[in-house]
């Protein structure tokens, strides 16, 4: 069965990366644990003596359901990651144990050096990692700008009595977090719908308003769950190319479940293939495209699944 | 409990502030000259005791999204403590009687906020529960609260600023008038903050919040901190400025009910709605007892009209659940864009 075509042409990111990028953020704005900044050349794995992420032997079961099983997976600082499988495969239950949201039955975290039975939820942009979510994890009841500002909720000082007064480092604050949103909107060409309510903008727009979110605290470390899932094509090769952008300029080093092939293909560095909670393949996308397993059990019913099926 | 408001980006915009200041003057300058003291005493005392407790519910559950049905004990709570301070410390100033009220007040809504830790929805509403009974036996039950009085109900000491007796209905109103008026310019300040952004955030996606790094835990507990401070001073204005008696039994889970009632027929995480909400439910026995008296004459009796005021009441919560979650607020602002609109297209 022939696979879709790999190279999109449209996946290149100058064209969607305004000055803003280029000039950067001014140094004040950066975080604190501020990493390098300087651009990598596209596709390009950094210093693999020392993965940025590594999972050593993740196992995780719900119930009698096995969703992970024996799991080793290691990230390079800089690389984009894509980790594939049918529906079910356990991707997101991935996902969600380097995020700390489920706790694996065993195994562990290396996040940057640091080892984690579970990986704390609430420190998780403290340390450099942010996600966005298969199902859509917005504040309904905010606007697209102050979804996006919450994202660097994790660096506000200042507390209550100083923000509803008006004193103190609120101000500033304030003011920091507004013009850093607005930079990541102007980036994700979402800066006509910064007033709008999320509730209110159609799907695709929703998943990158989320993305927005996740970008804007300048994670070293972004987790993306079927970021282009319900997508039209032309929407998609826009997403990948913003994800290869925030590569690109920021250096950040990308995880991304994606079940259309091509993107994964055009984009990713390298990937890992999941079939019931088993890793079956580990390789660039060239050698994983021939192996036979991954055939078998994907790739083989890869184009009954191009449109977003499994979201 | 996600309370959209409307996209205004069509409405022709007049300043934000525009409207509450003309309120405000009208209600400071032209109220107390034209009103009689039925206006005052059984309209706009419990008007502004309730909204004002609308608005500290708001805080918490229409902003944050954690449901209460304590309100009315951190009402006590705020009322008691005021009450205490007032008559135990020597020289406190009934305004510094009444900040330390809602301090309490808050500090027992953090104790009684701590399940919102482990519980959510209908499991927490359950757990503030506790809060109402228990600080209503409390009350009851250690005489000390009343100062030892026989009956359990004592008389609010007489307000007075700096020597100036406003023990008048007009002087109350303008008393509660203005401590609504500045903690609502305040929770408005809170509401569109970096703290009210974060309690939304909770309400709305839990998950995402505690991933972005919104402290989770803490946030909550402020939330009921805040809101209890704010429920705890209109317990306060119930007391002293409205029924100028001290004691428990008005602040049974009957009024908690009230409370959520007013938030959910004004509009949810609005502070406005709790406004329009206080309005509907102080006026609509009064004018459903007059309704009733007009049309079943002596038929209409105080049984008839209690049952008559839970059977409409209820009716109409069933209703703005089902017709306009948003409440009155988002049924107002139409009205007024659709009124606005047709004047502009003339
Ligand atoms: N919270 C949970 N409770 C119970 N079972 C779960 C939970 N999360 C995941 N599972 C189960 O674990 C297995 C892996 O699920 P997971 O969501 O990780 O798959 P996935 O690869 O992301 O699939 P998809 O492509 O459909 O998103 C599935 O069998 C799923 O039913
Ligand atoms: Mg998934």
């Amino acid at each position: 069965m022939p696979l879709p075509n790999y190279t999109l042409g449209v996946m290149d990111a100058s064209v969607y990366a305004p000055e803003v990028f280029a000039r950067g953020l001014p140094s004040d704005q950066r975080p604190e644990q501020s990493f390098e900044y300087a651009a990598k050349p596209a596709g390009s794995i950094a210093d693999a003596a020392s993965p940025l992420l590594a999972l050593q032997g993740i196992s995780l079961s719900f119930g009698g359901v096995v969703a992970l099983a024996d799991i080793d997976l290691s990230v390079l600082s800089g690389e984009i990651r894509a980790i594939i499988g049918p529906n079910g495969a356990g991707k997101s239950s991935l996902i969600n144990v380097i995020s700390g949201v489920y706790r694996p039955d065993r195994g562990h975290v290396h996040l940057d050096g640091t080892s984690y039975a579970q990986v704390p939820t609430q420190r998780l942009a403290h340390l450099g990692v942010a996600r966005t979510f298969q199902n859509l994890a917005l504040f309904k009841g905010l606007s697209v700008l102050d979804n996006v500002a919450s994202g660097l909720a994790y660096k506000v000082r200042s507390n209550f009595a100083g923000q509803v007064l008006g004193i103190g480092r609120s101000r500033g604050e304030q003011r920091d977090s507004r013009s850093r949103a607005e930079q990541i909107l102007e980036f994700l060409h979402l800066t006509a719908i910064r007033d709008r309510l999320v509730g209110t903008l159609p799907y695709g727009l929703q998943k990158r308003v989320e993305l927005a979110r996740a970008l804007v605290a300048e994670p070293r470390l972004l987790l993306l769950d079927e970021p282009m899932a319900g997508m039209t094509a032309s929407e998609k090769s826009e997403m990948a190319a913003f994800v290869r952008a925030a590569r690109d300029r920021f250096g950040t080093t990308v995880v991304l479940i994606e079940h259309d092939v091509g993107v994964v293909m055009g984009l990713s560095d390298r990937i890992a293939v999941l079939d019931y909670g088993r890793k079956i393949a580990d390789a660039t996308p060239d050698e994983v495209r021939n192996d036979q397993r991954v055939i078998d059990a994907y790739l083989g019913v890869a184009s009954d699944n191009e449109d977003g099926a499994g979201i | 409990m996600t309370a959209i408001t409307g996209d205004f980006a069509s409405v022709p915009v007049l300043p934000k502030w525009l409207a509450p200041v003309l309120l405000l003057a009208f209600a400071y300058g032209v109220v107390p000259l034209i009103g009689s003291s039925y206006l005052f005493e059984a309209i706009l005392l419990p008007f502004l005791a309730l909204s004002l407790a609308g608005v500290g519910l708001n805080i918490l559950t229409g902003y944050a999204g954690q449901v209460s049905l304590g309100s009315a004990a951190f009402m006590a709570a705020g009322a008691f403590a005021a009450y205490n301070f007032n008559l135990r410390v020597e020289g406190l100033p009934l305004i510094g009687s009444i900040f330390l009220a809602g301090i309490v007040a808050a500090a027992i809504g953090v104790v009684f906020g701590l399940p919102s830790l482990r519980l959510k929805g209908f499991y927490l509403a359950v757990s503030t529960l506790a809060a109402q009974f228990f600080v209503q036996w409390a009350l009851t039950k250690f005489s000390w609260f009343s100062n030892n009085s026989a009956s359990g109900v004592i008389d609010a000491p007489r307000l007075s600023i700096s020597g100036f007796a406003l023990d008048g209905a007009i002087g109350r109103y303008l008393f509660a008038l203005t401590i609504v008026t500045v903690l609502t310019f305040l929770a408005y300040r809170l509401v569109s903050s970096q703290t009210g952004r974060n309690f939304i955030a909770i309400r709305d996606n839990e998950t995402a919040a505690r991933i972005i790094g919104i402290p989770v835990l803490k946030t909550k507990l402020l939330a009921f901190a805040i809101s209890s401070f704010i429920i705890g001073v209109a317990g306060v204005i119930w007391a002293f400025a409205y029924l100028r008696t001290v004691e428990p039994d008005g602040f049974d889970l009957d009024r908690s009910f009230q409370i959520l009632f007013i938030i959910i027929i004004g509009g949810l995480a609005s502070i406005r709605g709790a406004f329009f909400g206080a309005a509907l439910i102080v006026v609509f026995p009064l004018a459903l007892s007059r309704l009733g008296g007009f049309l079943l004459g002596d038929l209409f009796d105080s049984g008839v009209l209690d049952m008559s005021q839970r059977i409409v009441l209820g009716a109409l919560i069933i209703l703005f659940l089902i017709l306009e979650p948003d409440g009155l607020v988002a049924l107002w602002d139409r009205v007024r864009r659709r009124l606005l609109f047709a004047w502009q297209s003339t």
